[in-house]
């Protein structure tokens, strides 16, 4: 397990596993909400069955034997010998559980807790039923698990049924199978396939052993066997298909009508189980008989002729459908990263190119200017495909939720249902994996806060489960995601009363129900004491909320005593770029977000006045709000007193903070790459990053909920009434 | 443990040698990733005086420090002759504003005088030693000192 290889092999069985737990745990979820179905348990069974695969090619026993006892029992279930009840379904969830921490610590090389193993071992032994012998099969499994081997006894069945079956009523699908080396590497099992499909309707299976080589020249690594399969039954061809949509990557294939191969089946059809000597019908690609080699191609005929006659050559051409796996490719991240760097590079070096053009007064209509509009276009169209490999859907980061909720639920002694909405938004990787923790603290606080006790729930009228909602959609070049629930909401007079008591406020400031709302994200609210007797919530939100913040994020609360809460949480789709408003103060050239710019405004058009000395306000559509000259709070040059020379930017924040900033000019609105500053300098206040203009000079990007911080109170609360402590740090409003 | 290069006597450093503020100065030249010419840079906000901004470097935000305002030397004046020495000083890519850059020197270790007791505490600080070569004398700046250790944080 230590050469190169088997590295690159463990590192993509991990990388599936990922794909496989997804879908189990989201086969185990429709089965929760009652939407899943017997394809549904196939799934599942499949799913957990290859992951019991591939740990058993890399001798990860832990995993295989869980896996084993959990797929046994699901099997029971898919043949209907069980029934899918409620607390089987929680069973189910935790094996899941299990089984992905299971998976994680085999990929860390890490031991893990054998305890879960053994209480879910014997909780699966007891679900599977009066008749199951899961343990049996468990102390077997060792022995058991071949991935070569061929279960022969599982066609046996439709060997037996075919024995009384009319002939009259063969109407069906020939199918034939041909398997990959892969098929077998990857640990799948024919035979699986075979049974599977007999559940559809009667089955006759045939093995083609004639491209089998003698011994001698045996590659035990390859795969020589094809099966030939007739379906009886008019079950349609694309449910066939999905029989074997698991292996469509590593087998090839053919279905077709049956009536071309109505003639009875020869009784020396080669019925694995009668031709094949038993002892080596357990190995796959044993010789079962001495062909010489160069007899293959006419062995091969014969036993086709044996198993389905030749076509009359007046039939016409048989309709094959041959399953299409999506065509995927893993890269590694590091190399999307620098071509994104690549991209960045090439997009500054155009506009530096434009620029340079731009000098040279060329006439319009000019060629050079038509291909350089060209080059522009194809660079711009670049970045955005390389953006796009970066992208992931934001469902394994819900699915990741499902189980915190679980936990959480369980710690409570509460019930709780997850619902998930839009999960196939698709979110900047780099965004994703910095969203867990912020996330996973708001979910726990949702089941454990936000939702009300069994009791109080049903007191209210409402369902004893509650439930909790991870939405995601795409608006306006934003992600939002919202964390809701449908419990007591906030409870404004606690928290007022509780951030009164911590000072956080003076007792007669004046605060519009949003504020109080928005107390909950200052730091110093939250303590675990004081939060766990209130019905509101408050743990750690301030440590949420920086972190979404230096995602680029924004965070709201809506909350309705009684309905629940929801929390919204504003992302950019990337890091990478932002469409920004280049401006020039006080000799420098900065960017302001164009998100953040509500209009831009002539001084000379508008009503500025002055309260107290320097401090300017723009009335405008009968609304007063700050205004700021952008230079002077950066510590570039004193705030101008005449303002007809400059323009002001009317900003507008998530947190609905308005401000009027001033500027000396506009220059240009256009796409940026962000370059961190946080790399080889450190934050700065009001800066969110830099980015690398035209010229080859850096720009800074400006923070709009920064800066507005500083000027603009929260809306509706005057400044003055706030603890002067919390407005210093901008702890209420940077956040 | 016992290799040649490990004895005191005949391990020798390279230093990259510069000249700031009418000052000789060296640093050893593990650090150093280029020597550019000065380029305008971009000034940061609320930053220390002696962070001079920031600039381009193939696609990298890379911040300028005036040396000489840092060691106390007094604020450069730049012009087109000025040098920023790219190093690497605690992971972080820096850019250090000097006069010039005079040489690339070997200096063995035992070379390398502490600094005396009398020197002012703010020179003593960024220096970890000196070396005589030739009348001159060459101050061995201890960049992890120069670049604070919690980094260039915003005043």
């Amino acid at each position: 397990m230590t050469t190169g290889g088997s590295d690159d092999f463990r590192a993509s069985f991990f990388e599936e596993c990922d794909e496989l737990l997804e879908a189990m745990h989201d086969g185990l979820g429709l089965m929760q909400d009652g939407a899943g179905d017997t394809e549904t348990v196939h799934v599942i069974f499949r799913a957990v069955h290859s992951i019991k695969g591939g740990a058993g090619a890399f001798g990860l026993d832990a995993l295989v034997s869980f896996a084993h006892q959990l797929e046994t029992v699901l099997e029971r279930l898919r043949s209907g010998r069980i029934e899918a009840t409620p607390d089987l379904l929680t069973l189910f969830q935790q094996c899941g559980d299990y089984l992905s921490d299971l998976v994680t610590a085999a990929r860390a090389d890490a031991a893990v807790d054998p305890g879960p193993a053994e209480a879910l071992g014997s909780r699966l032994n007891a679900a599977s039923g009066p008749d199951g012998d899961a343990s049996e099969a468990v102390s077997q499994a060792a022995d058991d698990f071949v991935p070569l081997a061929l279960d022969l006894d599982a066609l046996e069945d439709p060997q037996e049924s075919d024995a009384d079956d009319p002939l009259s009523s063969r109407i069906g699908h020939h199918i034939t199978f041909t398997a990959e080396p892969e098929l077998f590497s990857s640990g799948n099992e024919p035979a699986l396939l075979f049974r599977a499909l007999a559940t559809l309707g009667p089955t006759r299976v045939g093995a083609d052993i004639s491209d089998v080589p003698p011994l001698s020249l045996l590659d035990p690594t390859m795969s020589h066997l094809s099966w030939e399969i007739e379906l009886d039954g008019d079950c349609p061809a694309d449910i066939v298909l999905d029989v074997f949509d698991f292996v469509s990557d590593c087998a090839s294939v053919e279905i077709g009508p049956l009536e071309h191969f109505a003639a009875p089946p020869d009784p020396s059809t080669v019925p694995a189980s009668d031709d094949i000597d038993p002892a080596i019908g357990t190995d796959v690609v044993a010789p079962a008989e001495g062909r010489p080699p160069n007899s293959e191609t006419e062995g091969r005929g014969d036993d086709l002729a044996r198993v389905a006659p030749p076509k009359p050559t007046a039939a016409p051409p048989q309709p094959t459908t041959r399953i299409a796996a999506p065509q995927t490719i893993r890269v590694d991240f590091e190399r999307v990263d620098k071509l994104i760097n690549l991209v960045g590079e090439l997009v500054i070096k155009e506009a530096m190119l434009s620029q340079a053009v731009g000098m040279l007064t060329l006439n319009t209509g000019n060629e050079v200017l038509q291909e350089l509009d060209g080059l522009k276009q194809l660079a711009g169209e670049i970045q955005e495909g390389v953006m796009a490999i970066r992208a992931q859907p934001i469902k394994p980061l819900f699915q990741r939720m499902g189980r915190t909720i679980r936990e959480a639920a369980a710690m409570t002694n509460k019930r709780v249902r997850l619902v998930m909405k839009g999960e196939a938004a698709e979110v900047d990787k780099t965004v994703l994996e910095r969203l867990v923790d912020p996330l996973t603290h708001m979910v726990r606080n949702a089941v454990d806060h936000g939702l009300e006790d069994k009791e109080a729930r049903v007191a209210a009228g409402k369902p004893a489960e509650g439930s909790v909602t991870l939405s995601a959609a795409h608006r306006s070049g934003r992600v939002v995601i919202e964390i809701s629930d449908d419990g007591g909401g906030i409870n404004r007079d606690k928290v007022r009363r509780l951030a009164e008591e911590k000072g956080l406020i003076p007792p007669d400031a004046s605060l519009s129900p949003s504020d109080i709302d928005a107390l909950l994200f200052m730091p110093g609210f939250s303590s675990k004491d004081e939060v766990s007797e209130l019905s509101g919530r408050g743990v750690g939100l301030d440590v949420v909320r920086s972190e979404i913040t230096a995602l680029g994020g924004r965070m709201s609360i809506q909350s309705e005593l009684g309905v629940g809460t929801v929390f919204s949480i504003s992302l950019p789709l990337t890091l990478a770029v932002l469409e920004g408003m280049v401006v020039n103060v006080a000799g420098q050239t900065m960017v302001v977000p164009i998100t953040a710019i509500q209009e831009t405004l002539q001084p000379a058009s508008v009503r500025i006045h002055t309260i107290g000395p320097g401090t300017k306000v723009l009335s405008i559509r009968d609304t007063l709000m700050p205004v700021a000259d952008l230079g002077a709070h950066f510590g570039f040059r004193e705030p101008p007193e005449e303002l007809d020379d400059h323009v002001l930017l009317v900003i507008e924040t998530d947190t609905d903070r308005r401000c009027a900033l001033i500027v000396d000019a506009l220059q240009d609105q256009r796409q940026v790459v962000i370059k961190s500053l946080e790399t080889n300098y450190s934050q700065i206040d009001g800066i969110s990053a830099a980015t690398i203009l035209g010229d080859g000079r850096i720009a800074l990007i400006v923070d709009p909920e920064g800066v507005a911080g500083g000027v603009a109170p929260v809306p509706a609360t005057p400044a003055a009434s706030v603890n002067p402590d919390v407005v210093e740090g901008d702890s209420l409003v940077t956040a | 443990m016992s290799q040649p290069d490990d004895d005191p006597k005949s391990r020798n450093n390279e230093v990259v040698a510069f000249r700031v503020g009418g000052q000789d100065f060296c640093f050893d030249i593990m650090s150093v990733r280029e020597i550019r010419g000065w380029t305008e840079t971009t000034t940061l906000p609320h930053a220390q005086s002696y962070v001079k901004g920031v600039i381009n470097l193939r696609g990298s935000v890379v911040p300028v420090l005036d040396l000489s305002d840092r060691l106390g030397l007094g604020v450069t004046e730049t012009n087109a002759r000025h040098v920023i020495i790219i190093a690497v000083v605690n992971g972080q890519t820096i850019g250090l504003l000097a006069d010039v850059v005079s040489d690339i020197l070997s200096i063995p270790d035992d070379a390398l005088h502490p600094i005396p007791d009398m020197v002012a505490d703010q020179v003593k600080a960024f220096i970890s030693g000196v070396v005589l070569i030739d009348e001159r004398m060459i101050r061995k700046l201890d960049l992890s000192r120069v670049v604070p250790p919690s980094g260039l944080e915003a005043a």
